[in-house]
């Protein structure tokens, strides 16, 4: 490939100052650094709502919170780390700083519009602020009727809350638009679909998603303030409505949205798993396919939500069905990742040990996700903790855990600095086990009968109570660790940021995709002259090409 | 300085290389965008095709009472303006200013019309109190803010609220038809105010001369915006106005 390393010409694109110089940027790096700052705080911030959550449940009395601010914070929880978290942890803030340097373009299609998502970005997150100062909600993350549209003391905290989500939501839809614009339109001459590195294909499966399932949510929640401010009817049984029918609505727009918050998981994965082992990807057209194909399937399939609402019997078995072929590409994966590991020359730096956790834990997730779509057992299983270990695992095993690794992978890149390793993996292991602990302990919960969103579990038989106390303890202990992980991996990530902290080489991991070509931290404009593509993103110079065909 | 020798056409933005891509990539970016409002209008007619199916009668018992004649004109008026909307385009293609502008201007002209005729409609709705769910019928309060009911517990709706008085619809399902009514001509309405905030913008860079042969994608791309929600009516107006 040609191009620059050196710093020569420009400057970095950090080097600028003033506060005007990031508030008015159309540097996509910028814009995605911003976005970095923003979701890491609201992590942080939905992190301590979940240890009140535990530490709430580790007696069997309700003696932390009453039950309805237990229904409060559980709420803000859910609500935070879902829509002002994961969805833009990956795309807005991880892929608006990659994506073009990764296609070797100078920017994303639309700058403006980029910058523009991000201010969006900021105004629904007031919303959802405000909403915690107008009394907060409590009808959980889901928004369900009858909870949303019945009387309530805190109406306007809903429909403050639900106007947040909906203005996130667009925030969301011009990110998409952007990068399916540039991933379609802006690669780097020789650069072909099957050049592109395999987070560019996830960022697109998103990107799709985002663009076409987040108008439905943006629907259904105005319908949904339409409902609270006008009476409409149309969720609420006593005026002829149908409350199943928001669920409908709600999940046609929240299953898919589910693989928003996982496929960008998969894409930072494949980066890590090949660039720390030294070899190419194994099926790289399987698995850029089949982030297709669950984005596809992933569409049909939200009825699994509804399996004990009320839903026809005929339309729960198929949704069961369909259910079960996410299962197929979701596989795929996993058995690409594992053979891409199989004679790799692993090393086990911070970000490929996030890798090797993520296969972990992601596979316990798909796994007990297929439980879930069985119709028989779900009856049992529904709205039980089964349910939140489950999605904790896929959303918090899988995702933030490959953001985190993503993250400590493509620091050195962002900012040019390089943390400290051995506390880094250090931190990774108190995370891995914490995270373990926290939820797995939650299966035997759910498979017992525990159900969430409860505040107390004291009105239970004697030795069902203590189970549960066992598991719950365990469980809240583990988040304990977890959050010491966490704290520790802010901490040096921080530090590193400090007047002296150690300077990262240009290309600490040897990666050769395109946005190790630049320089690091990268210019203002990405590139020195345009960078040609001249070989697929994981021909490591230590493959062995002598017994290869040439083509 | 080194990247940014070549010669750029000032309506090139510097991240693109060529005129070209930057019409390419934004073409597909429009094209994203208005899949997601098909998608946006899609949870709309989802909602209608629900109730329809749940209360078939009152669906047509209800849009008995929506003007097919202010419809119909608004139809013709749209339709109307896509064609003043498409020459428009075709003026700027061709490098024709005045063309350009006069089609513009007659395009926002019909789109106002839209809205007029619009206001009278609804007008007339809020009139008979033909009005989502609570406000079918403008039921009466008590001072605690509760419904009245009468004998048999249901709303008593105010005395000019003829329609609804009437008792030839049921009560619920109608308000829910009419919530579906105003909500649907209401998000399509809001679009063709930001469409006409939009052909302004236009107009107004057209007469500063932006538009050229060579480009002319801003035109393009609203008029693809404007032939949307024209298409989004040619849907609306006989599932709401015609079907029986
Ligand atoms: C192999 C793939 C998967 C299968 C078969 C599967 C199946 C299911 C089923 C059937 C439910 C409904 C359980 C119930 O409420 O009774 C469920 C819940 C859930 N799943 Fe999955 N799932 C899969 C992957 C994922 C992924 C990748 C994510 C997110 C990244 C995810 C997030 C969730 C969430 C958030 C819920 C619960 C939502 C709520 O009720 O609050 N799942 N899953
Ligand atoms: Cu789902």
């Amino acid at each position: 490939m040609s191009g620059s390393y050196g710093n020569e010409g420009e400057q970095s694109y950090l080097s600028r100052k003033g506060f005007l110089t990031w508030a008015l940027t159309l540097d996509h790096k910028r814009i995605g650094l911003m976005y970095l700052g923003a979701v890491l705080f609201f992590f942080l911030i939905g992190g301590i709502m979940a240890l009140l959550v535990r530490t709430e449940l580790l007696t069997a009395e309700g003696d932390l919170f009453s039950g309805d601010n237990y229904n409060k914070i559980y709420t803000l929880h859910g609500a935070i780390m879902v829509f002002v978290f994961i969805i833009p942890s990956v795309p807005a803030a991880l892929g608006n700083f990659l994506l073009p340097l990764m296609l070797g373009a100078k920017d994303v299609a639309f700058p403006r519009l980029n910058l523009a998502s991000w201010y969006i970005y900021l105004l629904g997150s007031a919303f959802l602020i405000f909403s915690v100062l107008a009394g907060s909600i409590d009808t959980g993350w889901t928004f369900y009727t009858p909870y949303s549209i019945g009387p309530s003391d805190n109406g306007n905290a809903i429909i403050a809350a639900t106007l947040g989500v909906f203005i996130l939501g667009f925030s969301s839809i011009l990110t998409g638009v952007n990068f399916i614009s540039t991933i379609h339109k802006m690669r780097a001459p020789g650069m072909k679909w099957m050049d592109m590195p395999l987070m560019i294909w996830a960022l697109y499966a998103t990107s799709v998603i985002q663009v076409l399932a987040t108008p439905v949510l943006a629907i259904t929640l105005l319908l949904l303030v339409f409902e609270r401010l006008l009476g409409f009817g149309i969720f609420n049984p006593a005026l002829g409505g149908d409350p199943v029918l928001y669920q409908h609505f709600f999940w046609f727009y929240s299953h898919p949205a589910v693989y928003i918050m996982i496929l960008p998981g998969f894409g930072i994965v494949s980066e890590l798993l090949t660039v720390h082992s030294r070899k190419r990807i194994f099926g790289y057209k399987a698995i850029a396919f089949s982030s297709v194909a669950i984005a596809v399937i992933g569409f049909l399939v939200w009825g699994h939500h509804m399996f004990v609402s009320g839903q026809s019997e005929l339309s729960s078995t198929i949704f069961s069905g369909i259910t079960f072929a996410v299962a197929i590409p979701t596989a795929i994966k996993v058995f690409g990742w594992v053979a891409t590991l199989y004679k790799g020359s692993i090393r086990f730096t911070t970000p490929m040990l996030y890798g090797l956790y993520f296969i972990f834990t992601f596979t316990i997730g798909g796994l007990t996700g297929l439980p879930l779509a069985t119709l028989a057992s779900d009856v049992h299983l529904h709205d039980t903790y089964y349910v939140v270990a489950h999605f904790h695992y896929v959303m918090m095993g899988g995702l933030v855990i490959a953001f985190i690794g993503g993250l400590h992978h493509w620091w050195p890149k962002m900012t040019g600095r390089m943390y400290n390793i051995k506390l880094a993996a250090f931190a990774s292991v108190l995370v891995f086990i914490g995270f373990n602990l926290t939820f797995f302990s939650q299966f035997f919960l759910g498979s017992q009968g525990m159900p969430r969103r409860y505040h107390a579990y004291d009105r239970v038989s004697e030795s069902l109570q203590g189970t549960y106390k066992f598991w719950h303890q365990m469980s809240t202990s583990g988040s304990y660790i977890l959050a010491i992980g966490l704290f520790i991996t802010l901490g040096y990530l921080l530090a590193s940021l400090r007047k002296g902290g150690t300077r990262s080489p240009h290309n600490p991991w040897g990666g050769v995709s395109m946005e190790w070509l630049t320089a690091t931290p990268p210019i203002e404009h990405n590139f020195e002259g345009q960078p040609v593509c001249t070989h697929g993103p994981y021909e490591f110079p230590e493959i062995d090409k002598s017994a290869q065909d040439k083509h | 300085m080194s990247s940014h020798d070549h010669a750029h056409p000032e309506y090139v933005q510097h991240h693109f290389h060529t005129a070209a891509e930057q019409r390419a990539a934004s073409k597909f970016g429009m094209w994203a965008f208005i899949a997601q409002e098909i998608l946006f209008f899609a949870g709309l007619f989802m909602a209608y095709a629900a109730f329809r199916f749940f209360y078939p009668e009152t669906f047509v018992a209800a849009h008995e009472h929506l003007s097919w004649k202010m419809g119909g004109v608004n139809t013709i008026v749209l339709i109307t303006s896509s064609l003043t909307m498409a020459l428009a385009v075709r003026a700027a293609q061709t490098g024709n200013q005045k063309q350009l502008s006069i089609q513009l201007l007659l395009t926002i002209v019909f789109a106002c019309c839209f809205l007029v005729v619009k206001y009278f409609e609804y007008s007339a709705k809020v009139h008979h109190c033909l009005l989502p769910g609570d406000y079918y019928g403008l039921p009466l309060k008590d001072d605690a803010g509760n419904f009245k009911l009468d004998a048999i517990g249901n709303r008593i709706f105010s005395d000019h609220c003829d329609i609804p008085k009437s008792g030839q619809m049921d009560a619920k399902s109608a308000g829910i038809f009419f919530g579906v009514y105003f909500i649907m001509t209401g998000m399509h309405g809001l679009h063709v105010l930001v469409g006409i905030g939009l052909l302004a913008w236009i107009w107004l860079r057209a007469r500063k001369g932006h538009f050229h042969p060579k480009y002319f994608s801003p035109v393009e791309y609203v008029g693809l915006y404007w032939h949307l929600v024209d298409l989004i009516w040619i849907f609306l107006f006989p599932l709401l106005y015609l079907v029986k």
